[in-house]
């Protein structure tokens, strides 16, 4: 992608987007809401067409793409092992293979329309991995999946990241969790604010000041503990997504969220 | 003689069968029933222009319902209206042209057999020409049905991975519409809609899968014309709404009988 924007109803959805994914690599784009993270993505996999500058991909480029949502009409009976064919044959053994890699192999005969998020979620991954793509674009994968199921999730596309040697654009609103295996981080507000390695792009002020009011604290007690680094934050995100006050009433124990409090909005400590 | 037509109208009552209810499938999953209004309205314009300009009606019916569906495909890809609008517009659009148009023509149109079709005259010429277009339109259906259904489950989906959605909606709408035309003779502008509808609803409640329904649909189409047609005959009442009739019956039927199949979690 090359300086590439989308104006649409009345405004630059995302503007100056320099971006480009070689094989075996992996991006993440990180952001508030509205940042235009989804609408990169679909700039990116020709979903849209840029408003002003470039989009190229591979000729015959092979794509696996898990959309942020998918809603299914009632009158439409599909079951997962139907979807899994959506875009493209694949014998039983392998689909059941890739179901089993993420864990929802015994969900093969169940209704699409009966999965919970975080099953939905597993099947999306397993199909988009069974296309053994050469591009893989996934928009906040890990919603709605509990902390040790994102984490498996991650180390799964890690492992398919060695196995295909593809490319892989991530989406995500919390930067910690997908630092671990991801290559560069975007950050972007409508624009990007900073690029780098996953480290670099955490100490960088414009993150900082982005995030200031709702940095993902619930995942940065791991790093805090081992670095040092606090984020500032007076709430708790928690793995599954949702954000309190206060943590559960187990974790208080031992992680420091009093002190987390004192933070200021700011970023500065 | 008497064997004759009502084996004619029985064939070309299961022909429409075999391709409405496939079709209606696919309208019922994309939430286009109100297109089969729309279509049918265009129909009854494509009769008056026919009429009018003494050209042949399944062709003239055809050219209109294409028109219309290439309108809403082109409308709907421009995404700053709702469909419902869309199709508000079309359908009462077309449906005020061919009131207007059929007023035009004066005394030449059977209006009484372009509502409520008329399965017991169709010819033997009629057959071949609905035979024909059932060959092809199943066998355009078959070869657009992965794309198709994958647009109908996520059109994000499909457009990154390469099923060409829009290609897909494309020849659906304009399948549709020769749909529309094959067999409009069959059950009439005022309920063509039904026959899309109706089989597909009856046997959703069956069906495990996409194709699964799609063939259940086509036996509960089939079995609505058998029971219309035998009711049409027995009571002596108007062939197309009998068939209706008789397909409202099976979807009650198919609602009331128990049918315990163990849901999957």
């Amino acid at each position: 992608m090359l300086r590439a924007g989308l104006y649409a109803n009345g405004r630059w959805l995302v503007r100056g987007i320099d971006l480009s994914i070689g094989p075996g690599e992996i991006v993440t784009l990180v952001g508030p809401n509205g940042s235009g993270k989804s609408t990169t993505a679909k700039l990116l996999l020709g979903l849209a067409r840029p408003s002003e500058g470039r989009v190229a991909r591979a000729a015959d480029l092979r794509v696996g793409y898990v959309p942020q949502r998918l809603s299914i009409d009632p009158n439409l009976p599909l079951s997962v092992a139907r979807f899994m064919r959506l875009t493209r044959s694949l014998s039983y053994s392998d689909m059941a293979a890739a179901l089993s890699e993420t864990g929802v192999a015994h969900l093969t005969d169940a209704q699409m329309r009966g999965l919970s998020g975080g099953e939905l979620q597993r099947v999306l991954i397993a199909r988009a991995l069974s296309l053994k793509p050469q591009l893989l674009v996934l928009d906040e994968p890990a919603q709605g999946v509990d902390m040790a199921g994102a984490i498996a999730i991650y180390d799964l596309i890690a492992a398919a990241r060695q196995r295909l040697g593809c490319g892989v654009l991530l989406v995500s609103h919390d930067l910690h969790l997908v630092m671990a295996q991801t290559d560069r981080v975007l950050c972007l507000n409508g624009h990007i604010c900073c690029e780098g390695t996953p480290e670099a792009v955490s100490e960088m002020p414009a993150y900082r000041a982005l995030f200031g009011g709702e940095a993902p604290a619930g995942l940065a007690v791991y790093r805090h503990q081992h670095d040092h680094r606090h984020l500032p934050d007076g709430r708790v995100l928690h793995g599954d997504g949702t954000v309190t006050q206060t943590c559960d009433p187990h974790e208080c124990g031992h992680h420091h969220h009093a002190h987390d409090n004192d933070h200021g909005s700011d970023g500065k400590q | 003689m008497l064997d004759d037509f009502l084996i004619r109208a029985l064939i070309g009552g299961l022909l429409v069968a075999l391709l409405a209810s496939p079709l209606g499938c696919v309208v019922v999953w994309r939430r286009l029933a109100y297109f089969g209004d729309t279509l049918s309205h265009a129909a009854l314009l494509g009769i008056a222009l026919g009429t009018l300009l003494s050209v042949s009606l399944p062709f003239a019916i055809l050219l209109v319902c294409a028109a219309v569906a290439l309108i809403l495909f082109l409308l709907r890809r421009n995404g700053d209206l709702a469909s419902d609008a869309i199709l508000g517009l079309l359908a009462h659009g077309s449906l005020a042209m061919g009131l207007v148009a059929i007023a035009l023509a004066g005394q030449r149109i059977d209006l009484n057999g372009l509502l409520f079709g008329d399965i017991f005259a169709v010819s033997r010429s009629d057959l071949f020409i609905m035979g024909g277009g059932a060959i092809i339109i199943l066998l355009a259906l078959a070869s657009i049905w992965n794309d198709l259904l994958a647009a109908t489950v996520s059109p994000e989906i499909a457009a990154a991975e390469n099923a060409r959605p829009q290609r897909a909606e494309l020849i659906f709408l304009l399948l549709l519409a020769l749909t529309v035309a094959v067999a409009i003779k069959v059950v009439g502008v005022l309920l063509i809609t039904a026959m899309l509808i109706i089989p597909a609803i009856t046997a959703r409640r069956f069906a495990k899968g996409p194709e699964a329904m799609a063939i259940l649909a086509v036996l509960a189409g089939a079995g609505a014309i058998c029971l219309g047609l035998y009711g049409s005959f027995v009571f002596d009442t108007p062939a197309g709404p009998s068939i209706v009739v008789g397909a409202c019956a099976l979807f009650l039927l198919a609602r009331i009988i128990p049918y315990g199949g163990r849901r999957p979690i």
